[in-house]
């Protein structure tokens, strides 16, 4: 694809969209441990007990 | 990647998008959505029973995510009449930084994510009330009551009611007469602290065409109704005490308060038609706000005391 047909992000945009990536990574992260944390709270040591 | 084919930037509905994630937060209205946590704190702590501290964090952070998907949904149906609104002409949509189509995928997202979260972590009877709730705010208060007709804050009132029950149902998996009756003192309490509001800025909802008590049925009809349910609202706040599942601190707060609430809508019914500046309206406007706050917090501290003190006895 050649350069001219490509548009170029404004500092404003660029500064923009670092924001909301940051805001979705920590989003993403924070889903990611309640999910683990609040699974082991919720069914408590008979998860990690597995019949041999 | 940085770059775009001109191709799409060409079409006429594709922006490039500046907004932040503090404009993403605004559509969550963070202060209704502060409120919405408390109350559902309250009921969480008030239900009898013991429930795991990180499973009521989940509940509460749900109900916080649903709460703010309902407002980023009611900002997307409503961004027209936000437009032309003073207090509302500065939200993320109307001032171009979000668009109508993010805001609306930005809520149903996380509408379904904090329901199924709040399903598959805490208990389904709870996530189909949040579902309800946002359901109620988003489409029956939003889309229908809002814009057809003047008793909208009476009815749509009940989507900031529920918060309660679910705080509830999330600690008990059941709906406890307790809880209705704090869904019914929030329920009683919004249509006064609203029309308090819509008396001095009754002049911004006639401009968006809002069917609000004030320009429907005039000012002194709204002043009278202000005082009607100042009426109810005083004697259902002090019912926790009364039906026992609140202390007599929370039996004086309440009954305090709510004397003070019948006096500054009994001043708002006496304010004279000629009175534009509304004082009495906005003072009555404040406090209702001091007066949710405080039955709800001293009910919470009370509740937490008992709670302690049960447990050093033990």
């Amino acid at each position: 694809m050649a350069e001219e047909e490509r548009l170029t992000l404004s500092d404003a945009q660029k500064k923009a969209r670092r924001s909301r990536s940051i805001a979705l990574g920590i989003a993403l992260a924070a889903l990611v441990i309640i999910f683990y944390v609040a699974t082991i709270a919720k069914f408590g040591p008979a998860l990690l007990e597995r019949s041999m | 990647m940085a770059l775009i084919e001109n191709q799409i930037a060409e079409e006429s509905d594709f922006r490039l998008s500046e907004a932040t994630a503090g404009d993403y937060l605004a559509l969550l209205k963070p202060r209704v959505m502060s409120l919405v946590v408390f109350t559902a704190l309250v009921g969480l702590v008030v239900a009898p029973g013991t429930v795991n501290p990180i499973i009521a964090t989940v509940a509460i952070l749900a109900i916080a995510v649903g709460a703010g998907a309902s407002g980023a949904l009611n900002m997307w149906y409503d961004a027209d009449i936000d437009a032309v609104m003073s207090r509302t002409a500065k939200r993320p949509i109307p001032s171009d930084r979000v668009t109508r189509g993010e805001a609306l995928a930005f809520g149903m997202i996380l509408s379904f994510l904090s329901v199924m979260t709040m399903g598959v972590l805490v208990n389904w009877l709870s996530a189909a009330l949040l579902a309800f709730t946002i359901f109620f705010y988003a489409v029956v208060y939003t889309m229908w009551l809002k814009r057809s007709t003047p008793q909208n804050i009476v009815i749509g009132g009940a989507a900031g009611a529920f918060p309660p029950m679910i705080g509830w149902a999330a600690a008990t998996n059941s709906i406890g007469f307790e809880s209705l009756v704090l869904f019914l003192i929030i329920f009683l309490w919004t249509p006064p602290h609203f029309w308090a509001l819509a008396l001095f800025k009754s002049g911004d909802y006639e401009l968006a065409g809002i069917p609000m008590l004030p320009n429907v049925a005039g000012e002194r009809s709204t002043r009278r109704h202000i005082f009607g349910y100042a009426l109810l609202v005083a004697p259902v706040g002090v019912l926790p005490f009364v039906l026992g599942f609140a202390g007599p601190v929370y039996g004086v707060v309440s009954a305090v308060l709510g004397a003070l609430f019948i006096w500054y809508a009994w001043k708002v019914l006496c304010m004279p038609d000629s009175d534009r500046r509304m004082q009495p309206a906005k003072s009555l406007f404040r406090f209702s706000l001091i007066y949710l706050a405080a039955v709800f917090a001293v009910l919470l501290i009370e509740s937490l005391a008992v709670n302690i003190l049960a447990g050093w006895g033990a």
